[in-house]
């Protein structure tokens, strides 16, 4: 049956809200923002079922995914990178074509995949979403079409000494952030066990795996697979650490188009176009084909509900959150230690420096005030893990560092060469070496004039240090976005988050006055 | 000018100095006898300040030769501090601007060189700097910060910290710029008795007023070279040269 809708762009999703019991969907809301001429229009409309019918007068069917995932899910086409392709995107086709619509893809990064169609940004996301018991109790998500299991990556060496999660007491494991592989690997740490190292990518658990910088990875088997197939150099555990499904997920209201996708989901695994797109991915086994018979055969399985965890109260997370403030603070700290050292040597050496010398630390200051500090750290810490594995500590004190020293020498500079020459041509008549009019006439001076511009600069550094987390460390920002995923609100974790770095900031910009002030007085 | 005094604090022979591919100065003769005032005098741009400070070695020079109290400036790049240490003891600077360190107090920018270009023990640079203070009247001052001082105040202690060393010669620019006429009149005491102390003072500046008063001679120097040069009320009152009556005549103006 066709949405009776006489004007063809109204959102059909909307349209379909079963009862007054229902609240209003983020779209319908944004709907009738936009075209209140067409209320009366809608509110008609509201029952209407969606039915598979010719798509040109429909809406697209947007659904979100992250590109950067990459093969098999979803990844830029090479031979038209504007376009998309992966068994992902046949699934997003197949679906429109269902509802007789067109797909058209939204580019979202992953771990927001969740929130973005809570949001409204699209109407379904699949991008190698797992099936969670978290994710279960706060959105709508599609039938599984998809069993995985995860598994473990380990170097050729390691192969019969890391058998198991148990082989790997003590040890660093690798696997992305917010996946149910973290969830094993955090639940293993609790029983002191392993340590998770989290990633923003499934790309560089595994050459870090290589470099030795971790001694295993756990993921699903298609990315292990994947991995294994384009970059070699570990081998893959066979008995799996766990099993688990690939899902759509949907805005939590939003039950009535989830319904409407699991039927189309179900005859196409009946009618095996679902096993034909797997197969083309190379993904298809035999565990896949039992997977499909088990599910239809039974016809509740489905739409079965897990029991869900109760709400975690906002305290538990307090201890993480503070440890990572902790790691926010210490990571500040040792990078500004680095960045006020360097900066002072760069700025002399800008100031009393020989034209060479000059020339040489002016270039450094350009290239790194010109370039992305994310860049940065990816060149510290992936690009030289050839010639030096720092941690990724270390490797974060130092692009912070670095990026921070090209900013302070040039506040340096130009405090230095804002104190007046005649002061420092008197200093040279009373007979003060170069050394010592640095020391007592124009250091101390140029460090009142950058005190404010470092003060602000200081606390700049402690919301960039959040910028780490793509080296995988979990710092406060981190911390928080874990903690925001895995109750999917960014509410609390984003209050308790903020509070956290102005109890840090604050009494810094305080202190800065004050001295300001009474320097100011002389 | 051939003078016949006995200690030399100051001699300046055929001094040249180029700024840029510009001469300017071409072949300054200058003495100062020691207990003397000489006023270097000059329109703006007439190479004051730059005689002053070759002598400071702030400043190459390209050829002449500069000596103070037996130390010989050579032409060429200015040497480095190291080499300087003599001079330095010897010769005192009072910039126009007094630049005086903001970051430290009176007592502080006084005691500063002695202290740490000589070495002195704090108690004695503290007591030779509340000398001085006591001397120019600016002991109640002692700490006050730069900022904190009027334009009088700062310049005696810009005088303090120059004299801090005891230097036999003491170079002054445009030392009246900033004051008024009553504090000139105090001015001009202090530079007289800091003169009776044996010292030889040059000051650099374009107030007739002030060098008829305080000065013993006056040396005028036009477009690089010293046209005229005498005792200061004979110079001023009957000038021979064009640049000195034009001095005259600018004051005059500036008079009405």
């Amino acid at each position: 049956m066709r949405c009776l809708s006489p004007a063809p762009n109204v959102h059909c999703t909307a349209q379909k809200q079963p009862g007054p019991d229902i609240p209003l969907t983020f779209a319908l809301t944004k709907t009738l923002f936009i075209r209140s001429a067409q209320l009366g229009a809608l509110l008609l409309l509201v029952g209407c079922r969606a039915t598979p019918v010719d798509g040109a007068a429909e809406p697209p069917l947007r659904w979100g995914g992250d590109a950067e995932g990459g093969a098999p899910f979803v990844e830029a086409d090479p031979n038209d990178p504007s376009r998309v392709r992966g068994f992902d995107v046949e699934i997003a086709d197949l679906i429109a074509q269902g509802l007789g619509r067109r797909a058209q893809f939204v580019q979202v990064a992953w771990a927001s995949i969740a929130q973005s169609v809570e949001r409204g940004d699209f109407d379904i996301g699949l991008s190698g979403i797992e099936d969670r018991p978290e994710l279960r109790d706060r959105q709508s998500l599609t039938m599984p079409y998809f069993e995985f299991r995860e598994v473990l990556a380990v170097r050729p060496a390691d192969r019969d000494r890391f058998r198991t999660l148990a082989d790997l007491a003590g040890r660093r494991v690798a696997t992305l952030g917010s996946t149910t592989a973290y969830q094993i690997l955090l639940d293993e740490q609790a029983r002191g066990k392993v340590f998770p190292v989290s990633y923003d990518d499934d790309v560089h658990p595994y050459t870090d795996l290589v470099a030795g910088r971790v001694d295993a990875v756990l993921l699903d088997h298609i990315i292990a697979e994947r991995r294994l197939r384009v970059l070699g150099g570990f081998v893959i555990q066979p008995d799996p650490v766990a099993t688990g499904h690939y899902v759509g997920v949907l805005a939590r209201a939003n039950v009535a188009l989830r319904d409407s996708m699991n039927a189309i989901l179900r005859e196409r695994m009946r009618d095996g176009s679902l096993e034909k797109i797997f197969r083309s991915w190379d993904v298809w086994d035999d565990a896949q084909a039992q997977y499909f018979a088990r599910v239809l055969a039974d016809t509740s399985a489905a739409s079965a509900r897990r029991a869900s965890n109760g709400p975690t109260s906002a305290l538990s997370y307090l201890p993480s959150l503070l440890r990572a403030a902790g790691i926010t603070l210490a990571l500040s700290v040792l990078s500004m230690m680095l960045a006020v050292t360097f900066g002072t040597a760069v700025a002399a050496g800008r100031v009393y420096g020989s034209a060479l010398l000059r020339g040489v630390l002016t270039v450094y200051v350009e290239v790194v005030r010109g370039t992305p500090v994310l860049l940065q750290l990816f060149v510290i810490y992936y690009g030289l893990s050839g010639v030096v594995r720092l941690p990724a500590f270390l490797a974060a004190v130092i692009g912070l560092g670095l990026n921070y020293a090209a900013y302070e020498s040039e506040i340096y500079r130009a405090a230095l060469e804002a104190i007046p020459r005649s002061q420092l041509e008197a200093a040279r008549t009373l007979g003060l070496s170069e050394g010592q009019i640095l020391r007592l006439v124009r250091g101390p001076q140029a460090l009142r004039l950058a005190l404010a511009p470092m003060t602000n600069d200081f606390v700049a550094l402690l919301k960039d240090s959040s910028l780490v987390s793509v080296i995988t460390v979990v710092e406060l920002t981190k911390q928080t976005a874990i903690y925001a995923t895995n109750i999917g609100s960014w509410v609390v974790p984003g209050v308790m988050c903020a509070l956290v770095y102005l109890s840090l900031s604050l009494p810094l910009s305080r202190f800065a006055g004050r001295l300001e002030r009474k320097w100011s007085l002389t | 000018m051939e003078s016949d005094v006995t200690a030399q604090a100051l001699a300046v022979r055929g001094l040249r100095a180029m700024r840029g591919s510009t001469p300017v100065l071409r072949g300054v003769e200058l003495d100062v006898a020691s207990g003397e005032i000489c006023a270097l005098m000059g329109v703006s741009g007439a190479g004051k300040s730059t005689v002053l400070r070759a002598i400071a070695a702030l400043q190459a020079f390209s050829e002449g030769s500069i000596v103070v109290d037996g130390i010989a400036l050579q032409p060429g790049p200015v040497p480095p501090e190291s080499r300087l240490r003599p001079l330095r003891s010897k010769v005192g600077f009072v910039f126009q601007a007094h630049s005086l360190f903001e970051h430290l107090t009176v007592m502080d920018n006084v005691t500063l060189a002695p202290i740490h270009a000589q070495g002195w023990t704090r108690e004695r640079a503290r007591g030779v700097a509340a000398a001085l203070l006591e001397t120019l009247g600016v002991a109640a001052r002692s700490g006050a910060y730069p900022r904190q001082l009027s334009g009088g105040e700062a310049q005696r202690v810009a005088i303090a910290r120059a004299l801090a060393l005891d230097p036999q010669l003491l170079l002054m620019d445009e030392p009246t710029s900033a004051l008024d006429p009553a504090r000139r009149g105090a001015l001009g005491e202090t530079l007289s008795a800091l003169a009776k102390q044996g010292r030889g003072l040059l000051i650099a500046t374009h107030d007739v007023d002030f060098a008829q008063d305080h000065a013993d001679r006056v040396a005028v120097l036009a477009d690089g070279v010293l046209v005229e040069h005498g005792p200061a009320r004979e110079v001023l009152a009957h000038p021979t040269h064009a640049a000195t009556r034009a001095l005259l005549q600018a004051t005059e103006m500036s008079g009405l």
